[in-house]
Protein backbone atom coordinates (compact mmCIF):
# COMPACT_ATOMS: atom_id res chain seq x y z
CA UNK A 1 0.00 0.00 0.00
CA UNK A 2 1.41 3.74 -0.79
CA UNK A 3 1.81 5.72 1.51
CA UNK A 4 2.99 9.73 1.27
CA UNK A 5 6.37 10.68 3.31
CA UNK A 6 5.29 13.90 4.99
CA UNK A 7 8.78 15.03 6.41
CA UNK A 8 7.89 14.06 9.69
CA UNK A 9 9.64 11.09 10.04
CA UNK A 10 5.78 9.07 10.26
CA UNK A 11 3.50 8.39 6.99
CA UNK A 12 0.77 9.99 7.03
CA UNK A 13 -2.53 7.64 6.91
CA UNK A 14 -3.82 6.76 3.69
CA UNK A 15 -7.57 8.36 3.78
CA UNK A 16 -7.71 7.64 -0.09
CA UNK A 17 -10.76 5.49 -0.94
CA UNK A 18 -10.61 1.89 -2.06
CA UNK A 19 -11.42 2.87 -5.33
CA UNK A 20 -9.05 5.59 -5.69
CA UNK A 21 -6.55 3.15 -4.10
CA UNK A 22 -6.73 0.93 -7.24
CA UNK A 23 -7.22 3.35 -10.09
CA UNK A 24 -4.22 3.87 -12.25
CA UNK A 25 -2.42 -0.22 -10.82
CA UNK A 26 -4.18 -2.13 -14.12
CA UNK A 27 -5.41 -5.57 -13.59
CA UNK A 28 -4.35 -8.53 -11.20
CA UNK A 29 -2.47 -9.43 -14.29
CA UNK A 30 -4.01 -13.39 -13.58
CA UNK A 31 -7.41 -12.48 -14.08
CA UNK A 32 -7.68 -13.06 -17.81
CA UNK A 33 -6.04 -16.12 -17.46
CA UNK A 34 -8.51 -17.82 -15.50
CA UNK A 35 -10.84 -16.71 -17.43
CA UNK A 36 -9.35 -18.62 -20.80
CA UNK A 37 -8.59 -21.07 -19.07
CA UNK A 38 -12.61 -21.24 -18.08
CA UNK A 39 -13.61 -21.41 -21.56
CA UNK A 40 -11.07 -23.42 -23.15
CA UNK A 41 -11.63 -26.47 -20.58
CA UNK A 42 -15.53 -26.03 -21.42
CA UNK A 43 -15.14 -26.09 -24.67
CA UNK A 44 -13.43 -29.35 -24.19
CA UNK A 45 -15.86 -30.75 -21.98
CA UNK A 46 -18.50 -30.51 -24.58
CA UNK A 47 -17.31 -32.97 -26.98
CA UNK A 48 -16.11 -35.42 -23.67
CA UNK A 49 -18.70 -35.01 -21.48
CA UNK A 50 -21.42 -36.07 -24.58
CA UNK A 51 -19.11 -39.12 -24.95
CA UNK A 52 -19.04 -39.96 -21.49
CA UNK A 53 -23.01 -39.31 -21.32
CA UNK A 54 -23.27 -41.77 -24.43
CA UNK A 55 -21.44 -44.62 -23.02
CA UNK A 56 -23.03 -44.34 -19.78
CA UNK A 57 -26.38 -44.97 -21.82
CA UNK A 58 -24.88 -47.83 -24.17
CA UNK A 59 -23.51 -49.57 -20.66
CA UNK A 60 -26.24 -48.77 -18.38
CA UNK A 61 -26.78 -51.60 -15.81
CA UNK A 62 -24.16 -53.29 -17.13
CA UNK A 63 -22.04 -55.71 -14.68
CA UNK A 64 -18.47 -55.78 -13.46
CA UNK A 65 -17.35 -57.83 -16.38
CA UNK A 66 -19.02 -55.20 -19.04
CA UNK A 67 -18.05 -52.18 -17.78
CA UNK A 68 -14.30 -53.06 -17.38
CA UNK A 69 -14.00 -54.79 -20.45
CA UNK A 70 -14.91 -51.00 -21.97
CA UNK A 71 -12.61 -49.34 -20.01
CA UNK A 72 -9.88 -51.38 -20.77
CA UNK A 73 -9.71 -50.33 -24.56
CA UNK A 74 -7.38 -47.68 -25.80
CA UNK A 75 -10.27 -45.37 -26.58
CA UNK A 76 -12.07 -45.33 -23.49
CA UNK A 77 -9.12 -45.20 -20.89
CA UNK A 78 -7.73 -42.53 -22.71
CA UNK A 79 -11.23 -40.32 -23.22
CA UNK A 80 -11.95 -41.06 -19.59
CA UNK A 81 -8.36 -39.70 -18.34
CA UNK A 82 -9.08 -36.33 -20.58
CA UNK A 83 -12.59 -36.36 -18.75
CA UNK A 84 -10.93 -36.43 -15.52
CA UNK A 85 -8.47 -33.96 -16.20
CA UNK A 86 -10.56 -31.39 -17.73
CA UNK A 87 -13.63 -31.87 -15.66
CA UNK A 88 -11.58 -31.54 -12.45
CA UNK A 89 -9.67 -28.03 -14.28
CA UNK A 90 -12.99 -26.72 -15.27
CA UNK A 91 -14.64 -27.63 -11.69
CA UNK A 92 -11.62 -26.00 -9.43
CA UNK A 93 -11.55 -22.79 -11.48
CA UNK A 94 -15.57 -22.29 -11.45
CA UNK A 95 -15.72 -23.44 -7.96
CA UNK A 96 -12.89 -20.82 -7.14
CA UNK A 97 -15.21 -17.98 -8.85
CA UNK A 98 -17.90 -18.96 -6.40
CA UNK A 99 -15.92 -18.80 -3.37
CA UNK A 100 -14.41 -15.75 -4.54
CA UNK A 101 -17.65 -13.61 -5.11
CA UNK A 102 -19.47 -15.31 -1.69
CA UNK A 103 -16.23 -15.36 1.04
CA UNK A 104 -15.32 -12.10 1.99
CA UNK A 105 -13.59 -13.36 5.26
CA UNK A 106 -9.82 -14.38 5.52
CA UNK A 107 -10.84 -18.34 4.94
CA UNK A 108 -11.04 -17.27 1.15
CA UNK A 109 -7.78 -17.94 -0.08
CA UNK A 110 -7.92 -21.38 2.78
CA UNK A 111 -11.36 -22.57 0.71
CA UNK A 112 -9.88 -21.40 -2.78
CA UNK A 113 -6.33 -23.76 -2.03
CA UNK A 114 -8.61 -26.65 -0.10
CA UNK A 115 -10.50 -26.79 -3.40
CA UNK A 116 -7.67 -26.96 -5.39
CA UNK A 117 -6.25 -29.84 -3.51
CA UNK A 118 -9.40 -31.33 -3.17
CA UNK A 119 -9.92 -31.40 -7.17
CA UNK A 120 -6.08 -32.38 -7.65
CA UNK A 121 -6.86 -35.42 -5.44
CA UNK A 122 -10.32 -36.83 -7.39
CA UNK A 123 -8.22 -36.06 -10.69
CA UNK A 124 -5.74 -37.77 -9.82
CA UNK A 125 -7.30 -40.92 -8.17
CA UNK A 126 -9.64 -41.51 -10.73
CA UNK A 127 -6.68 -41.44 -13.03
CA UNK A 128 -4.81 -43.84 -11.18
CA UNK A 129 -8.22 -46.16 -11.01
CA UNK A 130 -8.26 -46.10 -14.95
CA UNK A 131 -4.93 -47.35 -14.73
CA UNK A 132 -5.14 -49.80 -12.70
CA UNK A 133 -8.52 -50.92 -14.53
CA UNK A 134 -6.62 -50.95 -17.78
CA UNK A 135 -2.93 -52.56 -16.69
CA UNK A 136 -4.31 -54.88 -14.29
CA UNK A 137 -5.96 -58.03 -15.26
CA UNK B 1 -19.32 12.91 7.96
CA UNK B 2 -19.88 9.47 9.76
CA UNK B 3 -18.08 6.64 9.85
CA UNK B 4 -15.20 5.58 7.42
CA UNK B 5 -16.05 3.91 4.38
CA UNK B 6 -15.49 0.03 5.47
CA UNK B 7 -16.35 0.15 8.96
CA UNK B 8 -19.71 0.30 7.72
CA UNK B 9 -22.15 -1.99 7.12
CA UNK B 10 -23.90 -1.52 3.68
CA UNK B 11 -26.99 -2.87 2.16
CA UNK B 12 -26.72 -5.47 0.24
CA UNK B 13 -27.78 -5.51 -3.72
CA UNK B 14 -29.60 -7.09 -4.99
CA UNK B 15 -31.81 -7.85 -2.36
CA UNK B 16 -32.86 -11.38 -2.44
CA UNK B 17 -35.83 -10.84 0.12
CA UNK B 18 -37.13 -8.55 -2.41
CA UNK B 19 -36.31 -9.34 -5.49
CA UNK B 20 -38.54 -10.33 -8.00
CA UNK B 21 -36.48 -12.95 -10.16
CA UNK B 22 -36.57 -13.02 -14.34
CA UNK B 23 -35.81 -15.73 -16.57
CA UNK B 24 -32.16 -13.84 -17.09
CA UNK B 25 -31.42 -13.68 -13.10
CA UNK B 26 -32.71 -17.35 -12.66
CA UNK B 27 -30.74 -19.02 -15.36
CA UNK B 28 -28.04 -17.30 -14.18
CA UNK B 29 -27.75 -18.54 -10.57
CA UNK B 30 -28.78 -21.81 -11.68
CA UNK B 31 -25.50 -22.33 -14.00
CA UNK B 32 -23.51 -21.80 -10.84
CA UNK B 33 -25.82 -24.12 -8.69
CA UNK B 34 -25.51 -26.81 -11.46
CA UNK B 35 -21.71 -26.00 -11.85
CA UNK B 36 -21.64 -26.93 -7.94
CA UNK B 37 -24.10 -29.94 -8.33
CA UNK B 38 -22.02 -31.28 -11.19
CA UNK B 39 -18.95 -31.05 -8.96
CA UNK B 40 -20.09 -33.22 -6.51
CA UNK B 41 -21.13 -35.93 -9.37
CA UNK B 42 -17.60 -35.82 -10.29
CA UNK B 43 -16.77 -37.25 -7.04
CA UNK B 44 -19.46 -39.36 -8.02
CA UNK B 45 -17.77 -40.63 -11.02
CA UNK B 46 -14.63 -40.81 -9.31
CA UNK B 47 -15.95 -43.44 -6.54
CA UNK B 48 -17.41 -45.23 -9.71
CA UNK B 49 -14.39 -45.75 -11.24
CA UNK B 50 -12.71 -46.37 -7.53
CA UNK B 51 -15.13 -49.21 -7.09
CA UNK B 52 -14.51 -50.65 -10.77
CA UNK B 53 -10.99 -50.91 -10.02
CA UNK B 54 -11.34 -52.24 -6.37
CA UNK B 55 -13.23 -55.40 -7.82
CA UNK B 56 -16.58 -57.05 -8.53
CA UNK B 57 -17.97 -57.13 -5.02
CA UNK B 58 -17.37 -53.46 -4.27
CA UNK B 59 -18.51 -52.81 -7.86
CA UNK B 60 -21.52 -54.32 -7.65
CA UNK B 61 -21.79 -52.67 -4.47
CA UNK B 62 -21.78 -49.13 -6.20
CA UNK B 63 -23.96 -51.03 -9.36
CA UNK B 64 -26.77 -51.73 -6.73
CA UNK B 65 -26.97 -48.43 -5.13
CA UNK B 66 -27.63 -46.44 -8.18
CA UNK B 67 -29.95 -49.01 -9.82
CA UNK B 68 -32.16 -48.35 -7.19
CA UNK B 69 -35.06 -46.32 -7.29
CA UNK B 70 -33.24 -42.86 -4.88
CA UNK B 71 -30.09 -43.70 -7.10
CA UNK B 72 -32.02 -43.47 -10.25
CA UNK B 73 -33.63 -40.05 -9.06
CA UNK B 74 -30.20 -38.78 -8.18
CA UNK B 75 -28.74 -39.32 -11.66
CA UNK B 76 -32.03 -38.01 -13.20
CA UNK B 77 -31.48 -35.03 -11.42
CA UNK B 78 -27.62 -34.73 -12.77
CA UNK B 79 -28.15 -35.53 -16.18
CA UNK B 80 -30.38 -32.30 -15.91
CA UNK B 81 -27.97 -30.65 -14.35
CA UNK B 82 -25.55 -31.50 -16.78
CA UNK B 83 -27.93 -30.53 -19.70
CA UNK B 84 -28.78 -27.00 -17.90
CA UNK B 85 -25.24 -26.27 -17.50
CA UNK B 86 -24.15 -27.46 -21.17
CA UNK B 87 -26.73 -25.34 -22.61
CA UNK B 88 -26.26 -22.76 -20.39
CA UNK B 89 -22.52 -22.15 -20.65
CA UNK B 90 -22.87 -22.85 -24.68
CA UNK B 91 -25.01 -19.85 -24.09
CA UNK B 92 -22.05 -17.97 -22.21
CA UNK B 93 -19.94 -19.06 -24.91
CA UNK B 94 -21.71 -17.50 -27.74
CA UNK B 95 -22.00 -14.04 -25.28
CA UNK B 96 -18.35 -14.30 -24.96
CA UNK B 97 -18.10 -14.18 -28.87
CA UNK B 98 -20.26 -10.99 -28.29
CA UNK B 99 -23.11 -11.83 -29.80
CA UNK B 100 -26.46 -12.11 -28.80
CA UNK B 101 -27.13 -9.47 -26.08
CA UNK B 102 -30.23 -8.18 -27.27
CA UNK B 103 -32.87 -7.95 -24.76
CA UNK B 104 -35.50 -10.39 -26.97
CA UNK B 105 -32.14 -12.70 -28.14
CA UNK B 106 -31.25 -12.97 -24.44
CA UNK B 107 -34.61 -14.03 -23.73
CA UNK B 108 -35.25 -15.93 -26.50
CA UNK B 109 -31.56 -18.05 -25.96
CA UNK B 110 -32.45 -18.17 -22.11
CA UNK B 111 -36.03 -20.13 -22.78
CA UNK B 112 -34.23 -22.62 -25.60
CA UNK B 113 -31.95 -23.60 -22.84
CA UNK B 114 -34.56 -24.30 -20.56
CA UNK B 115 -36.75 -26.08 -23.54
CA UNK B 116 -33.37 -27.73 -24.87
CA UNK B 117 -32.19 -29.56 -21.58
CA UNK B 118 -35.91 -30.64 -20.82
CA UNK B 119 -35.86 -32.23 -23.95
CA UNK B 120 -32.49 -33.46 -23.91
CA UNK B 121 -32.60 -34.99 -20.78
CA UNK B 122 -35.93 -36.69 -21.38
CA UNK B 123 -34.46 -38.68 -24.81
CA UNK B 124 -30.81 -39.58 -22.76
CA UNK B 125 -33.54 -41.49 -20.39
CA UNK B 126 -35.81 -43.03 -23.10
CA UNK B 127 -32.81 -44.02 -25.05
CA UNK B 128 -30.88 -45.09 -21.91
CA UNK B 129 -34.13 -47.33 -21.25
CA UNK B 130 -33.92 -48.76 -24.85
CA UNK B 131 -30.31 -49.25 -25.14
CA UNK B 132 -30.66 -51.50 -21.52
CA UNK B 133 -32.81 -53.24 -23.83
CA UNK B 134 -30.63 -54.29 -26.38
CA UNK B 135 -28.02 -54.64 -24.12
Amino acid sequence: MARRYTGTGKPAPDNRSPFARATGLGSAKTGVEHWWAQRASAIALVPLTLWFIAMLMVHVGSDYATATAWLRTLPAATLMILLLAMLFYHAALGLQVVIEDYVHSSMKFAAIVLIRLVCLVLALAGIVAVFRIALIR
Amino acid sequence: MSRPTQGRIRPLSPNVQIYRPQLTSVLSIANRITGIVLSIFGVGLVTWLVAAAAGPEVYSAFHDIMASWPGQIVLFGGSFAFFLHLTGGIRHLVWDSGRGFQLGTIYRSGWLVIVASVALTVAAWIASRFMLGVH
